[in-house]
């Protein structure tokens, strides 16, 4: 099939921008999206332009490295799905595609599709992680944790912190990655212990480095390739509220 | 050379213990006057730079992805192996390392082994502490499964992603040192050089891949844990950016490559389509746990739809061929088996390159839903990738390069040969032998990063003054230029072939004459090819934009380029082992129906490489190795 790309390239942060035409020809439905501009790239290259630079690596999913808006949709918006996993057999010939990067404030724009999620780290190292040490911990075994505990908790810790919750929302708010991981951490006997803490450095956090508040669009949950349940948004501002006494 | 492996003497069972308190130690409060450079954040580099920063030493860590987070180590999906027991199934240390030999093919070192086999109960209580959310039971106990190579049940496994689970585990205390202050994190940044200053590893030089900046960085010793290298074949399960680079600059700079012929080819790969293919995806080994393999009996149903071939037409060739250890047969043996199928005209898919992995059996016999709890992401991947239902038609699936059992040589204290520079997990030869057993590799990474390099790279810092070469060094800046100038060469060629396009003939030759079967003559042609292709890349290769600005071709060629002179050494070693191990098959030494065959009078040693440029042959030195617990047997799994 032949598709026309309509593709978002900025040379740098400072850059302007702008979308660039490209055409897609002879694409089998059997290519991933990424390989479909893999061939792009192949024929850029060929009469001299500059390649198309988007992040990618695993390329099955899991890394959470790819990050594009496909017609306005993060990941390309089908349900469970990182750009890597999309296929274009769900693109039919003649179809225009828009391409762009991931957009929020915290994001700022390395290079055409790629960003900067830094601001992501920065809230994982603001309180993330249970302060074990290494070694000197009990036996795995030592504190049962009911399955429907550790199953909430696996539900929460699938997040890829790929950032699509924030392209996603019209707030650009990071409640949906911040919240999996409080959530995750807040059910288990481990993390339990340093619960108020940690929900009140990592949402301070949240805020310092520019995403929005969450207002119930849903549509975090709606661009989480993995499917993260915003009902992990209502967990953090339950244990929110414990920290501040209401 | 014959090289010392310096493994401890005396009884397996005290060898660790009785080795940690022969080390030496570093004084606390000397700790941080120590500067230690971290590559790779995967689970050996992320656990390894998060437990030295936390023992109080000044860390630096670097990652090419954009967060410490996305290492491959993210994508394993199995399980991770510990000897704890909890089943009640006959499991102990002794087994765990009993088995990870065998299932090496009596290739591996004994006492790193019993090492990996200690630790690994640690393992668990570790990532347990993390807030790790592995399986667990009713009661609310830890859940383990079977894994191909062994009869007891000792995989714990958080769904179908231990890997992402025990890596984030490992990325969250690493984000905990970051934020205390004792590790700095540099993403974005590759590794191209290994500064060796009289002999001895004192630091690294990078390039920043959003500025295109070369930087120096020193160190008082250097950890490479930078993975696997089986990139060199193109289609792999790994992500597109593992490469050898790391370990490669190392071994130019003197450090041994071992035993780079043992190459792990996956048997449970999704099939491939078309050239198109940039990659290749796993389908995890515990699927084997449920999932039968057949191919058709006869060559004439191979085109017609699975469930119309009747029962008594399949073959199951596993359980035919190895009963007692059936569908869980190792890997290696496992993609030799589906290989021997596809040779005899009974191949199934796109060029009748595939077998069938069925759960039909399964589904009948625990229900759709067991096995949806089971396995459900993989399935959904596998419908994603191929568009089938997996529950309703097997799946089709063809062994795929996965893993290097091979890598860069180290002592019992994962030192190489070169002071001063430690290679963890995978980019190491050490545990695994000629064939790593499933759930084994996330064992040895969090092995070596938790509990291993923390005592043993004490040992050699209490023998040096830290601070005493720097980035002031005439060394540093020699290489700074060293690098950029390979930089502007590579930019400068502007021919007219693409890196992918010679990535993909490289990947051909090394997939047809060094894959799953060797010979001497496939041997004799890869060695004649792999020049010509690196002749031609270095004359014909086309590196598009500038090096002082993010440049994906740019990073491509590099670790290209080093694949061609690397590829060159793993065929040169396959040639020279004259027998049949693990990953390792060489057509001319195998039994009357297929079975490898290893010859331990001559072979039975680690094969170390000593790089000597390109117009050169390499050297080889051997490390014998030595059996004084397990008896060297014929390994059978039938």
């Amino acid at each position: 099939m032949d598709l026309t790309l309509h593709v978002w390239r900025q040379n740098g942060p400072k850059d302007k921008g702008q979308l660039e035409t490209y055409p897609a020809k002879g694409i089998s439905p059997d290519m991933s999206f990424l390989e479909m501009l893999d061939e792009v790239n192949e024929e850029l290259i060929k009469t001299g332009k500059q390649p198309i630079v988007f992040d990618h690596d695993c390329r099955e999913g899991i890394c959470g490295m790819c990050s594009q808006v496909i017609n306005g949709r993060a990941h390309g918006g089908q349900e469970r799905t990182t750009v890597c996993q999309l296929h274009m057999r769900s693109f039919k010939d003649g179809d225009e595609v828009f391409i762009e990067p991931w957009r929020a404030r915290a994001f700022p724009i390395v290079k055409d599709l790629i960003v900067d999620r830094s601001a992501l780290e920065n809230i994982m190292q603001a309180g993330g992680y249970p302060s074990c040490h290494t070694g000197g911990v009990p036996d795995g075994n030592a504190h049962p944790i009911g399955k429907p505990v550790a199953d909430y908790a696996m539900d929460a810790a699938e997040c890829i912190g790929c950032g699509a919750c924030v392209a996603g929302c019209p707030n650009s708010s990071a409640m949906l990655f911040t919240s999996a991981k409080v959530a995750q951490l807040a059910v288990l006997p481990q993390g339990k212990i340093e619960a108020k803490a940690r929900v009140k450095n990592m949402t301070d956090t949240l805020q310092a480095e520019g995403f929005g508040n969450c207002t119930n669009h849903l549509e975090c949950e709606a661009s989480c390739p993995k499917g993260i349940s915003v009902k992990f948004i209502a967990k953090l501002n339950r244990e929110y509220m414990k920290t501040i006494g209401c | 050379m014959i090289l010392d492996g310096k493994a401890p003497t005396g009884p397996i069972e005290k060898s660790w213990d009785k080795h940690r308190f022969d080390m030496k130690l570093v004084n606390p409060s000397n700790k941080r006057k120590f500067k230690i450079l971290v590559v790779g954040t995967g689970l050996a580099g992320g656990a390894a730079a998060a437990s030295l920063g936390e023992l109080g030493y000044n860390v630096e860590a670097f990652c090419y992805q954009d967060s410490a987070r996305r290492a491959h180590s993210i994508a394993a999906q199995g399980g991770i192996n510990a000897a704890k027991n909890y089943p009640n199934d006959g499991d102990s240390i002794y087994r765990l390392f009993y088995d990870t030999i065998k299932g090496g093919d009596f290739r591996a070192r004994e006492a790193d082994v019993w090492r990996l086999s200690q630790v690994s109960n640690n393992i668990i209580d570790q990532c347990v502490a993390q807030g790790v959310p592995f399986a667990r039971d009713y009661a609310g106990y830890l859940d383990t499964r079977s894994f191909g190579g062994a009869q007891v049940s000792r995989t714990f496994y958080a769904r179908g992603k231990t890997g992402q689970q025990l890596l984030l585990g490992a990325y969250s205390a690493l984000s905990r040192q970051v934020k205390a202050g004792t590790v700095k994190l540099n993403e974005r940044t590759e590794m191209l050089d290994l500064v060796v200053v009289d002999g001895v590893a004192k630091g690294i030089t990078c390039r920043n891949m959003v500025t295109g900046e070369v930087n120096s960085y020193w160190g008082d010793a250097v950890v490479l844990a930078t993975g696997g290298y089986v990139n060199v074949f193109y289609l792999s399960t790994n992500a597109m950016g593992c490469s050898v680079t790391a370990a490669w600059k190392a071994a130019q700079k003197g450090a041994y490559m071992a035993n780079p012929c043992y190459t792990q080819i996956h048997p449970t790969c999704i099939q491939q389509t078309g050239d198109h293919q940039s990659k290749l995806t796993l389908m995890s080994e515990s699927l084997r746990n449920d999932g039968r393999c057949w191919v058709p009996k006869k060559k004439e149903d191979c085109d017609k739809a699975p469930g119309d071939v009747p029962e008594e037409d399949r073959d199951y060739y596993l359980e035919r061929k190895y009963p007692s250890f059936g569908n869980l047969a190792p890997r290696d043996i496992a993609s030799r088996a589906a290989k021997e199928q596809c040779d005899d005209e009974r191949g199934v898919g796109p060029g009748k390159r595939g077998v069938y992995l069925d759960y039909a059996t399964a589904i009948e016999r625990v229900g759709e839903h067991t096995i949806k709890e089971r396995y459900g992401n993989l399935f959904e991947m596998y419908e994603k990738i191929t568009d089938e239902n997996a529950y309703k038609r097997p799946m089709r699936i063809y062994p795929a390069p996965h893993y290097a059992m091979g890598g860069l040589w180290v002592d019992y204290n994962l030192m190489s040969n070169v002071p001063g520079l430690f290679v963890l997990g995978e980019a190491n030869f050490s545990v695994h032998g000629a064939n790593r057993l499933g759930a084994s590799a996330l064992m040895q990474g969090l092995a070596d990063g938790y509990f291993v390099i923390p005592y043993t790279i004490a040992a050699y810092l209490a023998t040096v003054t830290p601070g005493t070469v720097t980035d002031e060094h005439p060394a540093f800046k020699e290489s700074k230029e060293q690098v950029q100038g390979r930089i502007d060469t590579l930019l400068n060629i502007k021919g007219k072939k693409t890196v992918s396009e010679l990535h993909r003939e490289l990947g051909k030759v090394m997939w047809e004459d060094v894959g799953m079967a060797r010979s001497e003559e496939s041997l004799k042609h890869a060695l004649q090819r792999i020049p010509e292709i690196r002749d031609e890349f270095w004359n014909n290769v086309n590196v598009t934009g500038s090096g002082a600005e993010l440049n994906q071709q740019l990073e491509n060629a590099g670790r290209l380029a080093d694949f061609l002179e690397f590829g060159e050494v793993l065929a040169t070693d396959a040639l020279h082992r004259e027998e049949s191990c693990g990953g390792h098959f060489r057509t001319e030494h195998q039994t009357e129906d297929g079975e490898a065959t290893r010859d331990d009078e001559n072979f039975a040693y680690v094969g170390a490489w000593e790089f000597k440029g390109n117009d050169k042959a390499p050297e080889l030195h051997k490390e014998p190795l030595k059996f004084e617990n397990i008896k060297l047997a014929v390994r059978s799994y039938k």
